[in-house]
Protein backbone atom coordinates (compact mmCIF):
# COMPACT_ATOMS: atom_id res chain seq x y z
CA UNK A 1 0.00 0.00 0.00
CA UNK A 2 1.79 3.21 -1.12
CA UNK A 3 1.51 6.52 0.96
CA UNK A 4 0.30 8.30 -2.01
CA UNK A 5 -3.18 6.06 -2.02
CA UNK A 6 -3.80 6.52 1.84
CA UNK A 7 -2.98 10.29 1.14
CA UNK A 8 -6.09 9.86 -0.90
CA UNK A 9 -8.11 7.88 1.19
CA UNK A 10 -7.76 10.45 4.10
CA UNK A 11 -8.98 12.85 1.53
CA UNK A 12 -11.96 10.77 0.71
CA UNK A 13 -12.81 10.06 4.00
CA UNK A 14 -14.49 13.11 5.42
CA UNK A 15 -16.85 12.86 2.12
CA UNK A 16 -17.16 9.33 2.60
CA UNK A 17 -18.46 9.95 6.35
CA UNK A 18 -20.96 12.29 5.09
CA UNK A 19 -22.57 10.00 2.48
CA UNK A 20 -21.26 12.65 -0.01
CA UNK A 21 -19.35 11.06 -2.72
CA UNK A 22 -20.04 9.64 -5.61
CA UNK A 23 -20.11 5.61 -5.61
CA UNK A 24 -16.92 5.62 -8.20
CA UNK A 25 -15.24 7.48 -4.71
CA UNK A 26 -17.32 5.37 -2.54
CA UNK A 27 -15.89 2.31 -4.08
CA UNK A 28 -12.04 3.77 -4.57
CA UNK A 29 -12.55 4.51 -0.39
CA UNK A 30 -13.85 1.08 0.65
CA UNK A 31 -11.49 -0.61 -1.71
CA UNK A 32 -8.30 1.59 0.25
CA UNK A 33 -10.09 0.90 3.49
CA UNK A 34 -10.95 -3.01 2.89
CA UNK A 35 -6.75 -3.35 2.43
CA UNK A 36 -5.08 -0.96 4.34
CA UNK A 37 -5.24 -1.48 8.65
CA UNK A 38 -3.70 2.27 8.56
CA UNK A 39 -6.63 4.07 7.29
CA UNK A 40 -9.39 1.80 8.72
CA UNK A 41 -8.45 2.70 12.47
CA UNK A 42 -8.67 6.14 11.35
CA UNK A 43 -12.14 5.68 9.77
CA UNK A 44 -13.22 3.94 12.83
CA UNK A 45 -11.64 6.80 15.04
CA UNK A 46 -12.94 9.42 13.23
CA UNK A 47 -16.62 7.30 12.79
CA UNK A 48 -16.79 7.01 16.80
CA UNK A 49 -15.59 10.95 17.00
CA UNK A 50 -18.55 12.04 14.78
CA UNK A 51 -20.97 10.54 16.83
CA UNK A 52 -19.78 11.10 19.83
CA UNK A 53 -19.46 15.17 19.18
CA UNK A 54 -22.96 14.67 18.08
CA UNK A 55 -24.23 13.37 20.75
CA UNK A 56 -22.34 15.73 23.20
CA UNK A 57 -22.96 18.69 21.86
CA UNK A 58 -26.64 18.42 21.77
CA UNK A 59 -29.00 20.27 24.38
CA UNK A 60 -32.32 19.19 24.42
CA UNK A 61 -35.06 22.27 24.28
CA UNK A 62 -35.39 24.12 27.62
CA UNK A 63 -38.53 23.16 29.38
CA UNK A 64 -41.44 25.93 28.42
CA UNK A 65 -39.99 26.79 25.10
CA UNK A 66 -42.46 24.80 23.31
CA UNK A 67 -45.01 26.69 24.58
CA UNK A 68 -43.99 29.57 24.21
CA UNK A 69 -43.49 28.65 20.55
CA UNK A 70 -47.23 28.02 20.59
CA UNK A 71 -48.06 30.92 21.53
CA UNK A 72 -46.78 32.41 18.35
CA UNK A 73 -49.16 30.63 16.39
CA UNK A 74 -51.20 32.91 14.12
CA UNK A 75 -53.45 30.71 12.83
CA UNK A 76 -57.34 30.98 14.61
CA UNK A 77 -56.64 28.90 17.47
CA UNK A 78 -60.71 28.09 16.83
CA UNK A 79 -59.69 25.67 14.01
CA UNK A 80 -59.70 22.34 14.08
CA UNK A 81 -56.39 20.04 13.65
CA UNK A 82 -56.04 17.68 11.15
CA UNK B 1 -72.63 45.82 -2.47
CA UNK B 2 -73.59 41.96 -2.08
CA UNK B 3 -71.15 39.32 -3.78
CA UNK B 4 -73.01 36.51 -6.97
CA UNK B 5 -74.57 33.98 -4.09
CA UNK B 6 -72.79 31.27 -6.39
CA UNK B 7 -69.16 32.79 -5.56
CA UNK B 8 -69.77 32.58 -1.86
CA UNK B 9 -69.11 28.12 -1.22
CA UNK B 10 -66.00 28.64 -3.21
CA UNK B 11 -64.49 31.79 -1.48
CA UNK B 12 -65.21 29.83 1.55
CA UNK B 13 -63.78 26.46 0.65
CA UNK B 14 -60.31 28.26 -0.23
CA UNK B 15 -60.90 30.22 2.73
CA UNK B 16 -61.31 27.11 5.20
CA UNK B 17 -58.65 25.45 2.98
CA UNK B 18 -56.33 27.52 3.61
CA UNK B 19 -56.34 27.65 7.27
CA UNK B 20 -56.22 23.91 7.60
CA UNK B 21 -52.91 24.13 5.82
CA UNK B 22 -51.79 26.96 7.55
CA UNK B 23 -52.16 24.90 11.13
CA UNK B 24 -50.51 21.74 9.60
CA UNK B 25 -47.51 24.43 8.28
CA UNK B 26 -47.61 25.01 12.22
CA UNK B 27 -47.64 21.81 13.40
CA UNK B 28 -44.88 20.61 11.11
CA UNK B 29 -43.11 23.32 12.46
CA UNK B 30 -43.64 22.53 15.62
CA UNK B 31 -42.54 19.05 15.70
CA UNK B 32 -38.98 20.44 14.43
CA UNK B 33 -38.66 22.95 17.39
CA UNK B 34 -36.33 20.38 19.16
CA UNK B 35 -34.12 19.72 16.15
CA UNK B 36 -34.06 23.76 15.26
CA UNK B 37 -33.24 24.49 18.99
CA UNK B 38 -30.41 22.36 19.35
CA UNK B 39 -28.48 23.61 16.07
CA UNK B 40 -29.56 26.94 17.49
CA UNK B 41 -27.41 26.31 21.06
CA UNK B 42 -24.57 25.65 19.11
CA UNK B 43 -24.50 29.47 17.16
CA UNK B 44 -25.02 31.21 20.01
CA UNK B 45 -22.74 31.49 23.35
CA UNK B 46 -25.67 31.10 26.08
CA UNK B 47 -28.75 29.37 26.37
CA UNK B 48 -31.00 32.26 26.93
CA UNK B 49 -29.56 33.54 23.66
CA UNK B 50 -30.67 30.02 22.06
CA UNK B 51 -34.41 30.59 23.33
CA UNK B 52 -34.60 34.20 21.91
CA UNK B 53 -33.56 33.05 18.50
CA UNK B 54 -35.63 30.42 18.24
CA UNK B 55 -38.89 32.33 19.21
CA UNK B 56 -37.80 34.93 16.92
CA UNK B 57 -37.29 32.49 14.35
CA UNK B 58 -40.79 30.84 14.93
CA UNK B 59 -42.24 34.08 15.02
CA UNK B 60 -41.12 35.01 11.62
CA UNK B 61 -42.29 31.90 10.22
CA UNK B 62 -45.64 31.56 11.19
CA UNK B 63 -46.16 35.37 9.62
CA UNK B 64 -44.18 34.14 6.65
CA UNK B 65 -45.51 30.58 6.29
CA UNK B 66 -47.02 31.17 2.76
CA UNK B 67 -43.27 31.45 1.41
CA UNK B 68 -42.58 28.06 1.71
CA UNK B 69 -42.74 25.38 -0.85
CA UNK B 70 -44.79 22.33 0.74
CA UNK B 71 -43.04 18.99 0.05
CA UNK B 72 -39.89 21.39 0.21
CA UNK B 73 -37.21 21.01 3.91
CA UNK B 74 -39.01 22.83 5.99
CA UNK B 75 -36.35 22.19 8.71
CA UNK B 76 -34.01 23.85 6.51
CA UNK B 77 -36.25 26.38 5.81
CA UNK B 78 -36.18 27.11 9.50
CA UNK B 79 -32.88 27.01 9.64
CA UNK B 80 -32.69 29.67 6.69
CA UNK B 81 -34.67 32.12 8.80
CA UNK B 82 -32.70 31.28 12.14
CA UNK B 83 -29.36 31.90 10.59
CA UNK B 84 -30.54 35.23 8.68
CA UNK B 85 -31.53 36.47 11.81
CA UNK B 86 -28.61 35.20 13.64
CA UNK B 87 -26.33 37.38 11.07
CA UNK B 88 -28.59 40.47 11.21
CA UNK B 89 -28.66 41.07 15.19
CA UNK B 90 -25.15 40.56 15.22
CA UNK B 91 -25.47 37.77 18.08
CA UNK B 92 -23.28 35.22 17.08
CA UNK B 93 -20.43 34.41 18.97
CA UNK B 94 -17.80 36.55 17.65
CA UNK B 95 -14.20 35.50 17.01
CA UNK B 96 -11.73 36.96 14.34
CA UNK B 97 -11.06 34.97 11.16
CA UNK B 98 -8.38 32.45 11.79
CA UNK B 99 -6.47 32.76 8.12
CA UNK B 100 -3.37 31.48 9.49
CA UNK B 101 -2.56 28.17 7.49
CA UNK B 102 -3.45 25.34 9.37
CA UNK B 103 -1.26 22.44 8.51
CA UNK B 104 -2.56 19.49 10.21
CA UNK B 105 -4.25 16.58 8.45
CA UNK B 106 -7.57 15.62 8.79
CA UNK B 107 -6.28 12.47 11.10
CA UNK B 108 -4.12 14.76 13.01
CA UNK B 109 -6.16 14.54 16.04
CA UNK B 110 -6.04 9.94 15.91
CA UNK B 111 -2.49 10.25 14.92
CA UNK B 112 -1.85 12.09 18.16
CA UNK B 113 -3.90 9.29 20.03
CA UNK B 114 -1.62 6.64 18.30
CA UNK B 115 1.57 8.50 18.71
CA UNK B 116 0.74 8.60 22.81
CA UNK B 117 -0.86 5.73 23.33
CA UNK B 118 0.08 3.15 20.18
CA UNK B 119 -2.28 2.42 16.85
CA UNK B 120 -3.81 -0.26 18.24
CA UNK B 121 -5.84 2.31 20.37
CA UNK B 122 -7.23 3.29 17.51
CA UNK B 123 -10.03 0.31 17.05
CA UNK B 124 -11.39 1.00 20.71
CA UNK B 125 -14.53 3.25 20.44
CA UNK B 126 -14.17 4.52 23.99
CA UNK B 127 -11.24 6.35 22.87
CA UNK B 128 -12.43 9.32 22.10
CA UNK B 129 -15.02 9.34 25.31
CA UNK B 130 -12.03 10.68 27.19
CA UNK B 131 -13.31 14.04 25.67
CA UNK B 132 -15.41 15.53 27.98
CA UNK B 133 -18.91 17.31 26.55
CA UNK B 134 -17.38 20.50 27.81
CA UNK B 135 -14.47 20.28 26.26
CA UNK B 136 -16.37 19.45 22.91
CA UNK B 137 -18.82 22.52 23.16
CA UNK B 138 -15.86 24.75 24.26
CA UNK B 139 -13.87 23.71 20.94
CA UNK B 140 -16.48 24.05 18.91
CA UNK B 141 -17.37 27.71 20.50
CA UNK B 142 -13.84 28.64 19.64
CA UNK B 143 -14.02 27.71 15.93
CA UNK B 144 -14.56 31.02 13.65
CA UNK B 145 -17.96 31.35 13.04
CA UNK B 146 -17.98 31.21 9.52
CA UNK B 147 -16.05 27.73 10.21
CA UNK B 148 -18.54 26.48 13.02
CA UNK B 149 -21.84 27.45 11.28
CA UNK B 150 -21.37 24.70 8.59
CA UNK B 151 -19.53 22.59 11.16
CA UNK B 152 -22.86 22.77 13.47
CA UNK B 153 -25.37 22.06 10.51
CA UNK B 154 -23.22 19.42 9.41
CA UNK B 155 -22.32 17.35 12.08
CA UNK B 156 -25.12 18.21 14.83
CA UNK B 157 -27.89 19.41 12.42
CA UNK B 158 -27.30 16.35 9.87
CA UNK B 159 -27.67 18.88 6.94
CA UNK B 160 -26.93 17.97 3.93
CA UNK B 161 -23.93 19.60 1.90
CA UNK B 162 -26.49 21.32 -0.21
CA UNK B 163 -29.06 21.75 2.73
CA UNK B 164 -26.21 24.05 4.31
CA UNK B 165 -25.37 25.54 1.33
CA UNK B 166 -28.94 26.49 0.84
CA UNK B 167 -29.55 27.91 4.62
CA UNK B 168 -26.06 29.85 4.35
CA UNK B 169 -26.25 31.33 0.71
CA UNK B 170 -22.84 29.96 -0.45
CA UNK B 171 -21.63 27.65 -2.61
CA UNK B 172 -21.36 24.26 -1.88
CA UNK B 173 -17.68 24.00 -3.03
CA UNK B 174 -17.28 27.00 0.25
CA UNK B 175 -19.08 24.63 2.49
CA UNK B 176 -17.15 21.88 1.90
CA UNK B 177 -14.02 23.66 2.35
CA UNK B 178 -15.15 25.38 5.69
CA UNK B 179 -16.14 22.27 6.88
CA UNK B 180 -12.98 20.84 6.39
CA UNK B 181 -11.26 23.55 7.79
CA UNK B 182 -13.59 23.24 10.87
CA UNK B 183 -13.73 19.79 11.65
CA UNK B 184 -9.20 20.76 11.57
CA UNK B 185 -9.41 23.25 14.08
CA UNK B 186 -11.74 21.52 16.09
CA UNK B 187 -9.48 18.50 16.29
CA UNK B 188 -6.77 21.08 16.83
CA UNK B 189 -8.14 21.94 19.87
CA UNK B 190 -9.00 18.49 20.88
CA UNK B 191 -5.95 16.96 21.14
CA UNK B 192 -4.26 18.20 23.66
CA UNK B 193 -7.05 16.48 26.26
CA UNK B 194 -7.33 13.43 23.94
CA UNK B 195 -3.76 12.50 24.87
CA UNK B 196 -3.87 13.38 28.26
Amino acid sequence: MSDGDCGKCEQLLQGYLDRELSAAEVAEAERHLDGCDYCRRRYRFEESLRVYVRTTAVERMPPGLMEKLAQLRTSDPGTASI
Amino acid sequence: MREPDTAEPDGARRVASEARDRVRFEEEALALADQVYRVARRFVATREEAEDLVQDTYARAFRSWQSYTPGTNLRAWLLRILTNLNVDRGRRLQRRPDETPLEESDYYLANKVAQARGEEVLDQDRVVERLSQDSIVNALAEIPHDFRDVVVLVDIGDFSYADAAQILDIPMGTVMSRLHRGRRLLKARLADEAVQ
